[in-house]
């Protein structure tokens, strides 16, 4: 990982977050789907990592020694696909396909296009990769990390903690994982359905070496990422407090935007919303 | 069989260092000597089979070779969607290896048998299946599974049918093997139970009835040609599996030969008919419940071709 390009300046990952709401806005709109909530709230994450975290080359997207990245949310496709597009792995252009006929741009995210290295959108299968492929580095001494962004929603899952049982278990500390903690979950909140607090305890009581973060904060968020792994010999996890449907006020904190799309007024509010942001 | 596919991996592993096997915390003792000989290439990953499915994708993707072993349904029904989404859909070289194929763990009660992992498994795009009948053929599929990239799947059973390999037989992955010659009727078996329809094919030739007997050492891809030449030189067909008749190799050759447009003059399913395996036993107990021994399956023939089988009333 790469930790030094913007440590003392975000406006250019502040930028890239930007385009990349903008991009899933429109994408959303005009494919009629997606996730906008869910894109909205790891957007800062995914701006900090593909602007500057991540050690990936979009003229050799399939390179060895790259950082590996499972968005295990694959809900969350259009944020992917859009940070991926900004970072010159395939056209921006391409990003309007999204959900439409033939595209290879489907709403959970697919290793078809550059830049993705696993296809998911089932939950609770990304931790469980991204660990097999943490152990291969391990085992061949390779210096790259693996990053996996999971949801709140995915620790319902058991294979989740099956995998987390397993990277503490064999000391994955080249393996980094988000909690994208909005706090919602697929039609209610997370507190309402199944409790997981206390969060934090629980990574740490499975061994896994845990911080927290504001998901927004884009000089905490490359605080944090710079400081991998945060215990030696331990699987790091960074649970980022974030806000669903960030960026837009009337999709914030919202279960209804979860899978709502923005249509009409609607959409038109929301744009007029993110362009009046610096 | 499980011992077979052991030593063939032990054999071939330290010219294959990209080879992993992960076991769900099954293999106590048989799995010693390989787990001494090549600790950077096993991993006991914990009773945790869709974890362990996940671990094998991202392996896998990383340049391994993974073969993942458990037992019964283990390994395939309890993790069936990794096994889609995250080994087939990325054709992930991965190998899923069930022990205790069919009722194999037959007193140990219905939840460590596998009597449908054959229709499940080979519903899935890029999946090949094998079930070897005997030590050889599991061993022979054991050494192309690891020089042959892609999702597969090798179902070993307990129980093994004498040895029918020819000196100098080749194995041919996704062909046919022919262990019998015969005309009247084609017995098509899967998995050690071949040995039933041997031991059937034997009963019959005393009535002067002469059975064809061929083993499916590979289920998909299906060998269709063995199949439409043995519906149109023979009598009948009957195949036979210690698995559910609904999707298994039975539905399988059905599909091929309905599809082909050649149709054999009688088609008898023999397997296990909406049912669990319930009923306590040892396998070979299990198979005379479930009528699929050797006396049942001459049973069958003589009463489709209304001979009588005196010896077997």
């Amino acid at each position: 990982m790469n930790s030094q390009v913007f440590a003392t300046d975000f406006t250019g990952t502040r930028e890239l977050a930007h385009r990349i709401r903008t991009h899933a806005l429109r994408m959303t709109n005009i494919g009629g789907g997606a996730h906008i909530g869910a894109v909205f709230s790891c957007v800062d994450i995914l701006a900090v990592l593909y602007g500057g975290i991540l050690h990936v080359d979009p003229t050799a997207p399939k390179s060895p020694i790259r950082d590996r990245f499972v968005l295990s949310k694959g809900h969350a496709g259009a944020g992917l696909y859009a940070a991926l597009a900004e970072r010159g792995f395939f056209p921006v252009a391409q990003l309007l396909t999204h959900y439409q006929d033939g595209s290879d741009l489907s709403g959970h995210v697919s290793h078809k296009l550059p830049g993705v290295d696993v296809s998911t959108g089932s939950l609770g299968h990304g931790l469980s990769i991204a660990s097999g492929m943490a152990y291969a580095a391990k085992l061949k001494s390779a210096p790259h990390r693996v990053v996996c962004l999971l949801s709140d929603g995915e620790c319902d899952e058991g294979s989740t903690w099956e995998a987390a049982l397993f990277a503490a278990h064999h000391g994955l500390s080249n393996l980094v994982t988000i909690v994208d903690y909005n706090r919602i979950q697929g039609i209610a909140p997370v507190a309402n359905v199944l409790e997981l607090e206390p969060f934090t305890d629980k990574w740490a009581a499975f061994g896994w070496a845990v911080r927290e973060v504001d998901g927004h904060d884009h000089a905490a968020l490359h605080t944090a990422f710079g400081s991998v792994p945060f215990a030696p010999g331990k699987p790091s996890c960074l649970i980022a407090h974030t806000t669903k449907g960030k960026g837009v006020g009337f999709m914030e904190n919202r279960v209804l935007w979860h899978y709502r799309i923005p249509r009409g007024a609607e959409f038109d509010a929301a744009l007029a919303e993110l362009e009046a942001q610096p | 069989m499980r011992d077979a596919f052991i030593r063939t991996l032990t054999e071939l592993a330290p010219q294959h260092p990209e080879v992993i096997l992960l076991s769900g915390d099954l293999g106590f003792a048989v799995l010693n000597d390989y787990i001494d000989r090549f600790p950077r290439q096993f991993l006991n990953v914990g009773i945790a089979e869709q974890n362990m499915s996940g671990l094998a994708a991202g392996l896998a993707l990383e340049g391994h070779t993974v073969f993942t072993y458990s037992i019964g349904s283990f390994p395939t029904l309890r993790c069936l969607e990794q096994i889609r989404n995250d080994i087939c859909y990325h054709g992930a070289n991965v190998k899923i290896v069930c022990v205790g194929g069919g009722m194999s763990y037959g007193p140990v009660g219905f939840s460590h048998h596998a009597t449908e992992d054959l229709a499940i498994l080979r519903s899935l795009p890029g999946m090949q299946v094998f079930s070897p009948c005997d030590l050889w053929e599991a061993a022979e599929a054991a050494r192309y599974l690891i020089s042959n990239r892609g999702p597969a799947y090798l179902r070993l059973d307990k129980s093994a049918a004498p040895a029918t390999v020819q000196p100098g037989e080749a194995f041919r992955p996704g062909r046919i093997r022919t262990v019998r010659e015969g005309s009247d009727v084609t017995f098509v078996a899967t998995g050690g139970i071949l040995g039933e329809a041997i031991l059937a094919a034997d009963i019959l030739a005393d009535q002067g009835i002469f059975c064809r007997v061929l083993s499916v050492h590979t289920v998909k891809p299906l060998d269709r040609d063995a199949l439409t030449t043995a519906a149109s030189e023979t009598g009948g067909i009957v195949s036979i599996e210690e698995h559910a008749v609904d999707g298994g190799l039975g539905g399988a050759i059905a599909e091929v030969l309905m599809e082909a447009g050649v149709f054999p003059r009688f088609f008898v399913r023999m397997g296990l008919r909406n049912t669990f395996s319930s009923v306590v036993g040892s396998q070979q107990y299990l198979r005379q419940v479930y009528s699929l021994d050797a006396a049942a399956i001459a049973r069958t023939v003589s009463a489709r071709l209304g001979i009588a089988v005196p010896a077997l009333a």
